[in-house]
């Protein structure tokens, strides 16, 4: 009975998550765009514009330029976070990938430098006066969800090691309509439900930068309004709109 | 007179050094309302109207599905605090709400609650607040103390542009009937009389009739400053303070003896007599393209070929990103000419094609620094390099003065601090503001002015001009310390006709220029 509800919840969870996310995803990409607004200095070419925008998502361009504390405990955050969510793949995937064969020891030791890093944010977030006056309750509750799905995460590993074979055996039989039973230890229990819980706000709360700096105007648009003339039904005058 | 010398003793120090937190000392600080005559020239309501409450919430809901920007920057600010010590009215201030973040969450509380599923559950949770009266007058009051100054937008690691929100706060506020009376009120000039000031034709003319008499006078050349000339070749369209006030005007004469030695035909318009274009500052797409339009039919009924912009700011982010879009195409403008050209672009190709003669002598007296204007710096660009910007004006003040020195590298070029008056504060009734905002370039400027000696400040916005001609006296400095970058061009030319034993190719207004010649070619730059 108990499994039954996991499994209704998991799909629940990945439907929500995703169609949040794809819905978001539209919504940004079907907002007009009325004006020419990069920051600049900006690349004068759509190239390169591409490649500050990669360069702001893979090495925080612009929060390196601002403040080096914030950048580097941000930055070791997410490069950790993508490095165990690439491990984690281990769990649903069989054959498991060379590539996240590879990162598996780096993949470990992200775990730590995620808990890590997350801390030394948040001590930023308490400390740090002007910082402390913008945080709100769901910026700590965030942060306190995330430190507790890495430390709920490392207890399944360091503290009370969770039958992993049955849980990827949940995951594979999700994957395939073949319903297995997922173990039901507490640490595993609280690492999937936090997770839940992430998935489900991620769409609809702040956690949507991730999605959001892609679409933002002042650093994906081209320094090229002389040269390419930008056309957006909210910025033309009516008689050019209709005509 | 205590409360002065309090301000000179704040010129001392770390331009960018963070204060300690002095939550609400601004709150006081608001601009005058629009008066109803005011808000309805421009289509607003004259006054806040019934049920403001629920309009303002669907002005919001219009411009959340027209402005991809303003979506996502209220929606991705993860409270970083980035961008918390890098507002020059923060810097001066200390008052919270004027970190960006801050301001921005003034309007986004009420996104959030009315606009999101978290907000409309858990408001407490996620910072989502009603719009009461109380939040209304928060963004009366802090909304008009962003200068849309981009600088926030440089730090942030998502490129969210505070500006962006402050113009949707304002739109927001003229379209439930609380206008700024600044803004709109000069916005209402524009569409009467042509320019800001509402100087009629008829004062412009006798004012560039008497500009012409004065260069005569002091150089024996008969440079022209025409008006309304069908068939001239460039339509020079530049701020109206150009018209009367200093160091503007000074620099306005700088043009006219740069357009002289081009032997290019020119043209000020009386119905397009105002570069600036306060649409943009209080965030109206409709407003802002209908005083676009102004300039476009300006160089259409004149029968331009190039339009060239004067010293202002603002009005080049609107004239080089947004005046294509809003008034465009401009196909019957010359395709060889950047469309529009600024005219530190169009003096500065002269220079590198030896066309100026400069005698640096002429600005001896003068150890100069230059201010970054910020809608020049973080919102435009000049030449064909990213950062032409910044090179191009120190290029021509380094060809014409002698003695340069940048200030502070964390407070020039795309780092630049704002005067402390743009956006829509140079009013009297904002002093404290402004006064507070131009604290940390006050600060960079004194570091300059003990380690060089620098006596005198460039710049190439009006607004900075009239601002720091108020500011630098309260901060200790020569009122007289700002001068236009092509004042110092003014100064340290030397015109053809003036010049002994000289080639007697120059005479009188050039008028015969129907080719615009060889010359005209040679100095354009083009998209080589």
């Amino acid at each position: 009975m108990a499994n039954e509800a996991f499994v209704v919840l998991a799909y629940a969870v990945a439907l929500i998550f995703a169609g949040g996310l794809a819905y978001r995803v539209w919504q940004y990409a079907t907002t007009p765009v009325p004006l020419k607004i990069p920051t600049t200095p900006a690349p004068v070419t759509r190239a390169g514009a591409a490649a500050r925008m990669l360069r702001e998502v893979a090495l925080f361009e612009s929060l390196f330029r601002s403040n080096k504390w914030t950048w580097l405990f941000g930055w070791v955050f997410h490069v950790s976070l993508a490095l165990v969510v690439l491990r984690h793949l281990r769990y649903v995937l069989e054959p498991v990938p060379l590539l996240v064969q590879l990162i598996q020891p780096l993949g470990v030791l992200a775990g730590f430098t995620m808990v890590g890093a997350l801390l030394a944010l948040w001590a930023r977030r308490l400390l740090v006066p002007r910082v402390r006056v913008i945080s709100g309750p769901s910026d700590h509750l965030m942060l306190a969800l995330l430190v507790a799905i890495g430390a709920s995460g490392l207890a399944m590993t360091y503290v009370a090691r969770t039958d992993i074979v049955a849980v990827k055996a949940f995951w594979l039989g999700l994957v395939h309509v073949d319903w297995q039973p997922l173990p039901t230890d507490p640490a595993l229990l609280v690492h999937l439900g936090l997770v839940a819980v992430l998935a489900l706000i991620f769409p609809f709360s702040k956690l949507l930068h991730g999605v959001g700096v892609w679409f933002s105007p002042s650093r994906n648009q081209a320094d090229d309004a002389r040269e390419r003339r930008h056309t957006s039904p909210a910025g033309l005058a009516p008689a050019v709109r209709e005509g | 007179m205590a409360g002065d010398d309090n301000i000179i003793d704040r010129a001392n120090g770390d331009p960018l050094e963070c204060p300690a937190l002095a939550p609400g000392v601004m709150a006081s600080s608001k601009p005058y309302v629009a008066a109803p005559a005011h808000q309805e020239a421009l289509g607003f309501p004259g006054q806040l109207v019934e049920g403001w409450q629920e309009k303002a919430i669907a002005r919001l809901g219009e411009l959340l599905e027209s402005s991809r920007a303003l979506r996502v920057y209220l929606d991705s600010c993860v409270k970083c605090g980035a961008c918390t010590d890098k507002c020059q009215f923060f810097l001066g201030s200390g008052d919270p709400n004027n970190m960006p973040v801050a301001r921005q969450d003034l309007l986004r509380k009420v996104y959030r609650r009315y606009f999101t599923l978290a907000g409309k559950l858990t408001p407490s949770l996620v910072g989502a607040e009603d719009l009461t009266e109380q939040v209304l007058e928060e963004w009366f009051s802090y909304f008009h103390q962003c200068s849309q100054c981009r600088r926030c937008s440089l730090f942030c690691p998502y490129g969210i542009d505070t500006a962006e929100i402050s113009m949707a706060a304002r739109d927001i506020m003229d379209t439930i009937g609380k206008g700024q009376k600044y803004s709109n009120e000069i916005i209402g000039k524009v569409f009467k009389i042509g320019n800001n000031l509402g100087l009629p034709p008829k004062a412009l003319k006798a004012t560039l009739q008497g500009l012409e008499e004065e260069i005569e006078e002091e150089t024996g050349v008969a440079v022209r400053l025409p008006l309304d000339e069908p068939g001239a070749e460039i339509l020079l369209v530049t701020p109206s303070a150009d018209f009367f006030a200093s160091p503007h005007m000074e620099g306005l004469i700088g043009y006219a003896k740069v357009l002289h030695e081009s032997g290019i035909s020119w043209t000020f318009s009386s119905h397009a007599s105002e570069a600036a274009n306060f649409g943009m500052f209080i965030g109206s797409t409709d407003n802002m393209r209908n005083v676009a339009l102004r300039i476009r039919k300006a160089a259409e009924d004149l029968g331009v070929k190039r339009l060239v912009f004067g010293e202002c700011g603002h009005a080049w982010r609107v004239a080089y990103n947004f005046l294509d879009t809003l008034a465009g195409p401009f196909d019957f403008l010359d395709p060889k000419y950047p469309r529009p050209q600024h005219i530190c672009e169009f003096t500065w190709d002269l220079i590198k094609a030896g066309r100026l003669t400069f005698d640096k002598s002429k600005n001896d007296q003068i150890r100069l620094t230059f201010h970054d204007s910020c809608n020049v710096a973080r919102a435009s660009r000049m030449g064909d390099e990213p950062g032409g910007q910044f090179e191009i004006p120190r290029a021509i003040l380094r060809a014409t003065c002698n003695h340069f020195y940048d200030m502070a590298p964390e407070t020039i070029r795309e780092s630049t601090l704002c005067c402390g008056g743009g956006g829509g504060l140079l009013t009297d009734e904002l002093m404290d503001v402004r006064i507070k905002g131009a604290q940390p370039r006050m600060r960079a400027l004194r570091a300059v002015a003990d380690e060089h000696g620098v006596t005198h400040m460039a710049a190439i916005c009006a607004i900075c001009k009239a601002q720091f001609s108020k500011i630098l006296p309260k901060y200790g400095f020569d009122m007289e310390a700002i001068v236009s970058v092509h004042q110092m061009v003014s100064n340290a030319i030397v015109l053809s006709g003036s010049r002994t034993g000289d080639a007697s190719d120059e005479d009188d207004a050039p008028d015969g220029e129907h080719d615009g010649g060889p010359a005209a070619q040679k100095e354009g730059s083009g998209d080589e």
